[in-house]
């Protein structure tokens, strides 16, 4: 492959990164993993704060994107929810993958709001479709379903064909109109 | 100096602020382009607080992605960002053949660098037409909308539908392309300089453009990267990054000479249009480096590792490929995708594209999270907004390039 | 006695006249939402020229015209919206689905496209095509011309006999009733912001 090599360079700038996250938390906050060239920090959830602010605090000043995904039917999948946040550092271009897990009942996340003001949109559109709650948004509402929508329809036990809300309207007559 | 999102949405509600009023400004209404919404609160002309609402065209795009194939769910991503529908449809291949761990053949990875780069020009045009027909100048719309024509007509040789055309499959592209098509692309490059200048030399210069959009909306680089700003946007404002330069994929490893990040640092309305503008010469550079130096051979992986459909003939003629071809057919077979994760960008025009794959060992994405631009891009609205005039929203909102489609998926 | 045929013919012609002026200046209302819509801004620029065909007048108020394009596919949000602005329009006004979207919800059939525009609002025209080219939305201006000469009244007599439901029949009942609900859709929400 022509990129071997790159993914050699990635992964060795991303185990000198991990190493120094771990002096600074403790060698047990978080496990890491790799494919290609994401690399992967993945932490429990109540860690994953202290982590996003340990990364943004050496350097990773890009939140590039966040998002999640519902595990309820992957293989071997022990928690319901995922949640990810991709992050780059713009001056040396390194990128990491920080990785959590919430589940039912309640799922809540810490917000980042504080780190990255990116992440406000991104954190609104978790929370419309999967409904994963941020504890500190100054604004989590639904941003792309209308707000009396009741379902959270990225969820794996949500009916692609809804649930019969999109043709729950009255129709006009041509006589009437 | 960023503001923080309490002020900007935080309702007036002291009674001396009572002569303020509130302005709804779509969902139908031209300068949206396409369907967004905002909610203006104004003082005077001034605007006070802008608040957008936006998915009056969110259409499940991500769950369909869940229960389509690799292949299947192309035609659904070309219709995210409609005005340059082959930069999505590449990234999306990109991140699928990241996850199953093709690697391309140099033919397929230098068309599809042709095209990437022909839908920056695309998405350019559209975009620097638009604002200016915004801001009143409609001959320059025209002039732009008439290059835009000369690219649907390429695609249209190339794959046989205009708009939409659906051209990459997994691990190639959907067929070669001929020499009719390099010949009009040949005359493209030609000819493409004399229509870039006629749009500059109407607006470059055009008193009534530059006093429009010269200091409005100014984006601060911190502000950028804070906000997660990328492509154009984030150029203009100084953020010296490009994907092509700094994460090489598909043929721009090999082109690095044909082009140059461009940047400026106002961050105005006028310095995204400037950059737009340089952006296309280079990406003109590009593609003239790359139909001259097309290399020969397939466009598609070999046949025989499984993951590109094998040639009529050898279906109809052999019983390797009848087999081959069913398996791949076949909704519970197909492709045989790790059971893991991937995230892949790349730079359209708009900025940072990238999809998020999860397989889970079928030929579906488990999940497919596309990463917009747009939508990312459209939180800046409101820090841009503030203290601006009401007719300065227009050539806001036609300098950030918001596309529906891809804001709402 | 003698009056009355008189009256007949008169009144003809003058359905005549009012169908020859309505049809070659018809004002289009563009609902643009999404894909379609570029190729509509490509059917008014400079190759394809609509303008030919005298339906150049672009209005994006609706109280101005008397065309509505539906252009791209119509989503929950987004129906209150469509309804209201069809209402604004005044008399006579017909209506052109153009693309497989508006008509049918084409590829998207999830659950927020609306399976087709026709099942809340009246529809003249369908325009097949994913999207249609330009020429295909010329066409279909012809042809709401053509109906216009054919059905056209002066007091607009045809509408008032379209009183039964012209859309296809809301989806056999696929959903148990037990997981149906009531969710969203007046013009309250449609039109202004909660809190
Ligand atoms: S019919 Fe096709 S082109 Fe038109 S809005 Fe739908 S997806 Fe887009």
């Amino acid at each position: 492959m022509a990129d071997t090599e790159r993914i050699a360079v990635v992964r060795e700038r991303f185990d000198a990164t991990a190493s120094l996250l771990r002096g600074k938390l403790g060698s047990d906050v978080f496990t890491t993993s790799t494919f290609r060239d994401n690399c992967r920090l993945i932490a429990s959830s109540d860690k994953v704060y202290v982590i996003l602010e340990a990364c943004k605090l050496h350097g990773f000043d890009m939140l590039a994107d966040m998002s999640g995904a519902d595990y309820l039917h992957y293989p071997d999948a022990k928690d319901r929810y995922g949640v990810w946040y991709c992050l780059v550092n713009t001056s040396t271009g390194e990128r990491v993958i920080v990785k959590t897990y919430v589940n039912d009942p309640n799922p809540t996340l810490p917000s980042v709001y504080g780190l990255w003001k990116g992440c406000d949109w991104m954190e609104r559109e978790v929370y419309d479709m999967y409904g994963i709650e941020f504890k500190g948004h100054p604004d989590l509402r639904r941003i792309l379903l209308p707000d009396e929508f009741s379902s959270f329809p990225l969820r794996k036990d949500y009916p692609m064909r809804g649930k019969g809300e999109r043709h729950n309207f009255n129709p006009i007559l041509r006589s009437e109109s | 100096m960023p503001l923080e999102l309490a002020d900007a949405i935080a309702l007036p509600d002291s009674p001396e602020k009572d002569y303020l009023y509130t302005l709804n400004f779509g969902p139908q209404h031209p300068a949206t382009h396409t369907t967004l919404r905002l909610i203006l609160t104004l003082d005077g002309e001034t605007i006070v607080r802008a608040v957008p609402d936006i998915g009056y065209l969110h259409s499940g795009f991500e769950k369909l992605g869940e229960h389509l194939d690799f292949n299947q769910y192309v035609t659904i991503v070309d219709r995210m960002n409609y005005i340059s529908p082959v930069a999505n449809e590449i990234a999306w291949h990109n991140a699928v053949e990241k996850l199953l761990g093709i690697e391309l053949t140099p033919r397929a990875k230098y068309i599809r660098t042709i095209f990437a780069e022909l839908s920056r020009i695309h998405d350019h045009l559209l975009c620097c037409g638009a604002a200016a027909l915004d801001l009143g100048g409609f001959t320059a719309f025209l002039y732009a909308f008439y290059q835009r024509e000369k690219i649907y007509d390429i695609q249209e040789t190339a794959a046989g539908q205009r708009f939409h055309p659906s051209f990459t499959r997994v691990g190639g592209l959907m067929r070669d392309v001929d020499d009719d098509w390099i010949a009009k692309v040949r005359t493209f490059v030609k000819e493409f300089p004399k229509a870039h200048s006629d749009v500059r030399r109407l607006l470059d210069r055009n008193r009534i453009f530059i006093e429009r959009t010269q200091g409005i909306g100014v984006l601060t680089k911190e502000m950028a990267i804070n906000m997660s700003v990328t492509g154009p946007l984030a150029r203009s404002a100084g953020v010296v990054r490009d994907l092509r330069k700094d994460e090489p994929y598909l043929a721009y490893g090999d082109l690095a000479g044909a082009f140059k990040v461009v940047c400026a640092t106002d961050g105005d309305c006028f310095s995204r249009y400037l950059v737009r503008m340089e952006e296309m010469l280079h990406s003109l550079n590009i593609i003239n480096a790359a139909i001259e130096n097309l290399p020969t051979g397939p466009v598609n992986v070999d046949a025989n590792s499984k993951v590109v459909l094998p040639n009529q003939m050898s279906v109809y003629r052999s019983i390797e490929g009848l087999i081959h071809h069913f398996e791949l057919i076949m909704t519970n077979r197909q492709w045989k995708s790790p059971v893991e994760e991937c995230y892949a960008a790349t730079e359209s025009a708009n900025g940072e594209l990238a999809f998020y794959v999860v397989g889970d060992g079928s030929g579906t994405a488990y999940r497919a999270r596309t990463r917009p631009p747009a939508f990312i891009h459209f939180q800046l609205f409101p820090y841009l907004m503030q203290g601006h005039q009401l007719s300065d929203v227009v050539a806001v909102l036609g300098s950030l390039n918001i596309i529906a489609a891809e804001l709402d998926r | 006695m003698a009056i009355e045929p008189m009256e007949g013919i008169v009144l003809t012609q003058l359905d005549h006249l009012a169908n020859w002026v309505r049809k070659n200046s018809l004002w289009p209302m563009p609902f643009a939402t999404a894909c379609c819509g570029i190729e509509l801004m490509a059917t008014g620029a400079s190759r394809h020229d609509i303008a030919r065909f005298g339906s150049e007048a672009m209005r994006f108020t609706p109280r101005q015209c008397d065309l509505m394009i539906v252009a791209g596919r119509v989503v929950m949000k987004m129906v209150p919206v469509m309804q209201r602005i069809w209402l604004q329009m005044p008399e006579p006004k017909w209506c052109i689905s153009m693309g497989a979207c508006a008509s049918s919800g084409g590829v998207f059939d999830t659950y927020a496209v609306v399976q087709g525009i026709d099942r809340f609002i009246p529809v003249d025209i369908y325009v097949p095509g994913c999207p249609p080219r330009p020429e295909q939305l010329i066409q279909a201006v012809l042809d709401i011309q053509d109906k216009i000469k054919r059905t056209g009244t002066l007091f607009a007599r045809e509408f008032k006999n379209r009183s039964t439901f012209e859309g296809p029949r809301l989806n056999p009942a696929t959903i148990p009733a037990s997981e149906r609900m009531i969710a969203p859709g007046n013009y309250e929400t449609a039109t202004r912001l909660q809190d």
